[in-house]
């Protein structure tokens, strides 16, 4: 490329002041891809007139990986799909498997099991609110903010499961272990310290004007239209319609926890709506996480004690709905006999829910495109399997 | 009596060697400045951001700057295959002397700088507006995308927001009723001009951060954009030469500010004092006139391009016009000073105001432009 121009230059009458678009490649490797999603940008000036997203970066096969393994071996991929919240991610492997073996869970298993997936609901919307803070562009104090909160809870899980983010705690018929001894007041002091973690971050943001200023109005969507493209999770909640599996069909222990879905009267469905959403839905997870403590059977087994010692499961299928932390987290698992499944789908909320970014970024601006990609809050992990 | 006077010749020697010696005694200052700005910064942000910041390099990692520079130096020098290759080499020292320039004028203490010149705002301005020849150049000749983006940004905003901190600076240099900078500071010495002027120096202040690239403007490097915008393609030492005037330039303007706005060497101690006290003065102006900038980079989020032109155009421009014209009646017909004052601060609150206002209302249940445009229907 050269400033100089080689040939004549062109009057405006011959050039009829014609401008190309000029296309943008964002990703792989970018700061706001928040992992290896690539999106090619076609720019008029600074606004985007098309934008086509590429995924596959990521795929690891899960799907396959499944079928070729035991049903308790296959457990350690499904932490791997949606990686910011790997207990979330077993605990609707597990229950797949369970409903198809049809394997009782013993009772303190099942609230151990919800305790720990809404602490990894937490820190998946505590990344989500750090580095969307990083989009709108806050030089990474937003993101360090929430990176205090989520160290915390991996201490936890640390202590309890062995591991941070790939525990592969939940077992097929319960969880691995028993709790540490001091885990109850651990937990009780890190949901204090969370709660505050959360209004730091509210005060960080959505006290700053200029934050306000640029998410508002910003790529709003309708109910209708979000239901049309099958976005399920926060986003579909940010629309207004208050559609929570966790309320709607209730799975494990959720049916005996109160908890609200948010809402508000001017919910639009823009980027700000979806950021207020999820922080809202932090503070019910920490309730949901309190009344798990106080209602938790004090002892007895975590795992079945009647399991066999390879499991097998006779024909049939089963599909499990469970509220992801980015939505409909679906498992859908089918068996003809033996130790492996026959077929092992996954319905990722992150994959439908990324299928809104085409219409929401075009005629925006390059740099409300990156910020209504944070807003969609995809994680590559669970979009490539 | 002070030990030996700056402001005239220097150790009586010839006049070039003077001047030589006082340019390499300011450029060994602005860099070891810039390079301890640069770890400033870091431990700053890092406690800002509950971090501790570099802590390896010497005690509490003080000479982090070094180990930042050697690592710089050492680094290969790679110039991309489709860049225009003078432009694109020659762009970090376009970028680098107009700054360089600024800190010649500068009077850090009573009559301390390389020249005192009586123009010396005038030749602030003329030439920092060469300073985005630089910007563009390395924008178009480095052959990239985000670059061009980041580079195109820069010269919107820089010419944009050099009229109202032009304008700013104006007003004040018509209540000054000079152009010299060191007589500017010297008629501060029992108020600064900040009391007089607070809607200009909150005008000087926005514009300054957006000439510098500083969040919350610092949208021709957005890092999470346009990922450094137009200095992507640079390594090594041209890189570092971004980054030199990048922190040169807000020491420059911090000086430059606080000799305008905060009353320089002279407030509140007058000349008697000595030099030691007036570079102390000027020290401790512009470090807190930094540390404002870093509290600010730390906190707020970035603004879109065209919020950014819409803030310029309608709200700092007019605001600046209307103060010039305030102060030309008052100054004119001889009004006391305390109208300054009063015109001024309502300015300021109406600038402020403005500000909270557009946020605070209502947001509209509307559907921008994004589904009409995609063809795609919205009930």
């Amino acid at each position: 490329m050269s400033i100089w121009p080689e040939e004549k230059l062109l009057t405006p009458a011959e050039a009829e002041f014609d401008t190309v678009d000029m296309t943008i490649n964002i990703g792989p490797q970018h700061p706001a891809t928040h992992g290896v999603f690539r999106m090619i940008l076609r720019v008029d000036g600074e606004v985007v007139v098309d934008c086509e997203p590429y995924i596959g970066y990521l795929h690891r096969g899960l799907e396959k990986l499944t079928e070729n393994n035991d049903y308790r071996q296959a457990m350690g991929y499904w932490d791997r799909t949606d990686y910011l919240a790997g207990m979330a991610c077993e605990h609707a492997y597990v229950m797949a498997v369970e409903s198809l073996a049809r394997i009782e869970v013993p009772e303190r298993a099942e609230y151990i099991r919800v305790i720990m997936a809404e602490l990894s609901r937490i820190n998946s919307h505590f990344l989500f609110l750090g580095a969307f803070g990083a989009d709108v562009g806050s030089f990474g104090t937003s993101f360090i903010y929430a990176w205090r909160e989520r160290e915390r809870i991996y201490d936890l899980f640390e202590e309890v499961a062995g591991d941070r983010m790939f525990p592969t705690y939940m077992r097929v018929g319960g969880v691995a272990m028993d709790l540490p001894e001091n885990f109850e007041e651990r937990c009780r002091w890190l949901l204090g310290s969370i709660r505050q973690g959360i209004e730091d971050l509210d005060g960080l943001l959505t006290g700053n004007e200029i934050f306000v200023e640029r998410c508002r109005n910003l790529a709003p969507m309708s109910t209708e239209r979000a239901i049309a493209l099958g976005i399920t999770g926060p986003i579909l909640r940010s629309t207004g319609l208050q559609w929570d599996l966790r309320k709607a069909e209730p799975y494990s222990v959720y049916d005996r926890m109160k908890f609200d879905i948010p809402w508000r009267p001017d919910l639009q469905g823009d980027v700000f709506d979806r950021f207020w959403m999820r922080l809202s839905e932090m503070y019910q997870s920490c309730r949901i996480i309190e009344q798990c403590l106080d209602e938790m059977p004090k002892g007895g087994l975590v795992l079945n004690a009647d399991l066999p010692k390879t499991l097998r499961v006779d024909n049939g299928e089963a599909y499990i709905r469970y509220e992801g932390t980015k939505g409909e987290y679906g498992v859908y698992a089918m068996s003809k006999g033996g130790n492996k499944p026959y077929r092992m789908k996954l319905r990722s909320p992150s994959f439908c829910n990324l299928s809104a970014l085409r219409e929401m970024v075009i005629g925006s601006y390059v740099a409300d495109a990156i910020i209504i990609l944070g807003s969609l809050d995809i994680v590559l992990g669970e979009v490539d399997k | 009596m002070t030990p030996f006077s700056f402001g005239g010749e220097l150790f009586g020697m010839w006049t070039w060697l003077d001047a030589v010696v006082r340019v390499v005694l300011v450029v060994t200052a602005m860099t070891l400045v810039v390079m301890y700005l640069t770890y400033g910064e870091r431990k700053v942000v890092a406690r800002f951001q509950q971090r501790l910041g570099p802590t390896k390099t010497g005690p509490a990692g003080v000479f982090q700057a070094f180990a930042d520079a050697l690592k710089l130096v050492a680094k290969e020098d790679i110039r991309p295959t489709n860049a225009d290759r003078w432009v694109f080499e020659l762009a970090p020292y376009a970028t680098f002397v107009p700054v360089f320039l600024v800190l010649l004028v500068l009077p850090f203490a009573k009559d301390w700088g390389v020249r005192n010149l009586t123009l010396g705002m005038f030749f602030v301005f003329a030439v920092l507006g060469l300073n985005i020849v630089g910007i563009i150049m390395a924008g178009l000749g480095s052959g990239n995308k985000f670059a061009l983006l980041g580079g195109v940004r820069a010269a919107a905003q820089m010419i944009s927001y050099e009229i109202p901190l032009v304008l700013s600076l104006l007003a004040v240099a018509m209540v000054a009723g000079t152009l010299d900078l060191n007589q500017m500071a010297m008629l501060q010495a029992d108020r600064p001009f900040i009391l007089l002027q607070p809607l200009a120096f909150l005008i000087f202040f926005t514009a300054m951060l957006s000439e510098m690239h500083r969040a919350p403007f610092d949208i021709p490097v957005a890092e999470s954009e346009i990922v450094g915008g137009y200095f992507v393609e640079y390594s090594g030492i041209r890189w570092s030469m971004f980054q030199l005037t990048e922190y040169a330039s807000m020491w420059g303007f911090s000086v430059f500010g606080s000799v305008v706005f905060l009353g320089g060497w002279a407030f509140p101690f007058g000349e008697e004092w000595g030099w030691g006290w007036q570079l102390a003065l000027t020290l401790a102006k512009s470090i807190a006139w930094i540390m404002a900038i870093f509290w600010i980079r730390t906190t707020v989020p970035r603004l879109r391009i065209d919020q950014l032109m819409s803030f310029c155009w309608k709200v700092l421009l007019p605001l600046s016009i209307v103060q010039l014209l305030a102060n030309g009646f008052i100054l004119v017909y001889d009004w006391p000073q305390e109208l300054l004052t009063a015109t001024s601060g309502a300015g300021a609150v109406a600038l402020i105001t403005i500000i909270i206002m557009r946020t605070a209302r209502r947001p509209k249940n509307k559907y921008v432009g994004t589904y009409r445009q995609a063809g795609v229907t919205t009930s």
